[in-house]
């Protein structure tokens, strides 16, 4: 895999025109089946930074602020409920609601290093990398602090269930030439476009990026009984019952056969 | 073994969802009952989205009770005619439940009525179970008993539109099999459960029908509501999971034909107090869940799913 990885990079070097720094990247499958034993999958993001020769030739390498690379993988984006339960009459209950619009399913950031240290807030807010900054920049308006409470208790549960990942440190940069990262894509995948984004990171600011996508949809059975189940539900419906018809006729007859026999 | 869910859109493992199904069904098995009330509170806990475990909770007591009715047609315990009467009331009562388990979710409180319905009926039937086979153990220790009364007049015997129902040696008014079925269809529709643990004492102490045909008659409507409801939750709301419920009825199935065994060996006293207890621990259990504050205050509903 790393001598793919490498020529695979070093071809990337020698074909493309020189430009100033340029960060080039490749994901190792850009399809992911969601088949009956899907339990996630891992995902080999890499690619190479393509020093400015201008820089690099006259520049004193020790002087030269070193790079940081940031990837991201978002699942497709969906509208979102928040509601926060209050005590009523001594009972738990759901009292009120916000609702943000375009929420990534899945919210992957992998770093070389921890994202506040590397980039500033406004490079984050323009380029809208942190998850924060997904859900916030997604809204077309600024929050009030109640809604940002919501926000944030969205972010805390998706974290806790590993469909939100702050990856520091997980992107390996090897003499600020190749990069790597291996992400774990969770089992509860939603199907759609997974869009990753590469940014190439100095001095707290995006250097350049390079965007590329992981297509995630359901195969096999599961594609056959999710589309029936939508496309013609009725049909799915009766299915589902004689498959309960059979399965409970059927075990009463054989268990009947067995003691009988 | 890690198993894909199409509709709930969830890897779960398979041996658990075998498992949950297994232990549901070997208590239908010795209790009699479908067991709908056990299974979806579970699928709640591995982390099945509501609509989908109601619905396919709905499906699985299908399964569940086909083998029970089966072998009570065998045994000719079947009061087909109330059975249709208290199907018709279910049918109206189901499209009834199914209206209000949008509404519900719409306004995000879908969980909060399951669980309320939950602890509401499973209390009050719980206890006058408990009450009643204790009651009925104490006075089989004593040879003597007082025999109960054959026939009681109540208000049920003076309404309108009487009908006579042979196998169940009743004349009575069709009105109040028709609410019971309705009571039952709506619940059996949100809290995807098939309802005899209320349809049973209902045809006891309301409309005083005989104990032997009182559960095949049940499981006889039963399966005609919950089948009506799965069809239904698959139109309207596309929530039914064919993979969720195939593992939760070959689990369900296999442990139905363990529970009887089990059961024949138990004393009818006995079971009834048990399946009493039962019914009042998982009252408990929603309940405290209710009344204990939440770890986590905050849910996410994906909006249009």
């Amino acid at each position: 895999m790393m001598m793919r990885v490498l020529l695979l990079a070093l071809m990337f070097l020698s074909v493309l025109p020189a430009k100033a720094n340029e960060i080039i990247g490749a994901v190792s499958q850009n399809r992911v089946a969601l088949t009956a034993n899907f339990s996630g999958s891992e995902i080999l993001l890499f690619g190479a930074i393509r020093r400015d020769p201008l820089e690099a030739h006259f520049q004193d390498p020790e002087d030269t602020p070193r790079f940081d690379v940031v990837l991201v993988i978002e699942g497709p984006r969906q509208t979102v409920a928040v509601w926060r339960k209050e005590r009523r009459a001594g009972i738990w209950m759901n009292t009120d609601s916000v609702t943000l619009a375009s929420v990534p399913s899945f919210y992957a950031v992998a770093t070389t290093a921890p994202l506040s240290e590397i980039i500033t807030p406004e490079t984050d807010a323009e380029f809208r990398i942190s998850a924060e900054q997904a859900i916030v920049g997604a809204q077309g308006q600024d929050l009030d602090p109640e809604q940002i409470l919501f926000s944030q208790a969205l972010q805390r549960i998706r974290t806790q269930s590993e469909q939100f990942l702050a990856l520091d440190r997980f992107v390996h940069l090897d003499r600020d030439i190749l990069f790597r990262a291996n992400v774990q894509l969770p089992a509860n995948l939603t199907e759609g476009a997974y869009t990753t984004r590469m940014y190439l990171v100095r001095d707290g600011a995006v250097v350049n990026q390079f965007r590329t996508a992981i297509f995630v949809r359901k195969d096999g059975l599961e594609r056959w009984l999710y589309q029936m189940a939508y496309d013609q539900p009725f049909l799915y419906g009766l299915i589902a019952l004689a498959i309960a018809l059979f399965a409970g006729w059927g075990a009463s007859a054989l268990f009947r056969f067995v003691r009988s026999g | 073994m890690l198993i894909y869910l199409p509709i709930a859109e969830i890897s779960v493992n398979a041996l658990v969802l075998l498992g949950v199904g297994g232990g549901v069904g070997m208590l239908s098995g010795m209790f009699g009952v479908g067991g709908g009330f056990l299974i979806t509170p579970l699928l709640f806990f591995i982390g099945i989205p509501p609509a989908v475990a109601v619905a396919t909770g709905a499906n699985q007591v299908v399964a569940s009770s086909i083998s029970g009715v089966l072998a009570h047609l065998r045994r000719k315990t079947v009061d087909l005619k109330m059975g249709t009467v208290l199907m018709i009331g279910g049918l109206i009562g189901s499209t009834g439940g199914i209206w209000l388990f949008r509404l519900l979710s719409a306004l995000g409180q879908v969980d909060l009525f399951v669980q309320l319905a939950y602890v509401l009926f499973l209390g009050v039937i719980g206890t006058l179970m408990l009450q009643e086979s204790l009651r009925a153990w104490y006075r089989s220790s004593k040879s003597n008993a007082p025999r109960r009364k054959l026939h009681k007049h109540t208000w049920v015997h003076s309404l309108p539109l009487k009908m006579k129902f042979r196998v169940s040696g009743l004349y009575i008014s069709v009105i109040p099999p028709l609410m019971v079925g309705m009571a039952v269809g709506v619940l059996s529709a949100v809290m995807g459960v098939g309802g005899g643990f209320i349809m049973v004492p209902a045809m006891i102490y309301m409309l005083g029908m005989p104990t032997k045909v009182v559960v095949g008659t049940s499981l006889y409507q039963i399966i005609f509501v919950t089948a009506y409801t799965t069809i239904a939750h698959a139109v309207t709301s596309h929530s039914v999971d064919v993979m969720l419920a195939f593992f939760l009825i070959i689990g369900g199935v296999i442990g139905a034909q363990v529970g009887t065994q089990i059961g024949l060996r138990l004393k009818a006293e006995q079971l009834r107090i048990l399946l009493a207890l039962l019914v009042i621990l998982v009252c408990i259990k929603v309940g405290l869940d209710l009344l204990i504050e939440p770890s986590e205050l905050f849910s996410i509903r994906i909006v249009g799913r």
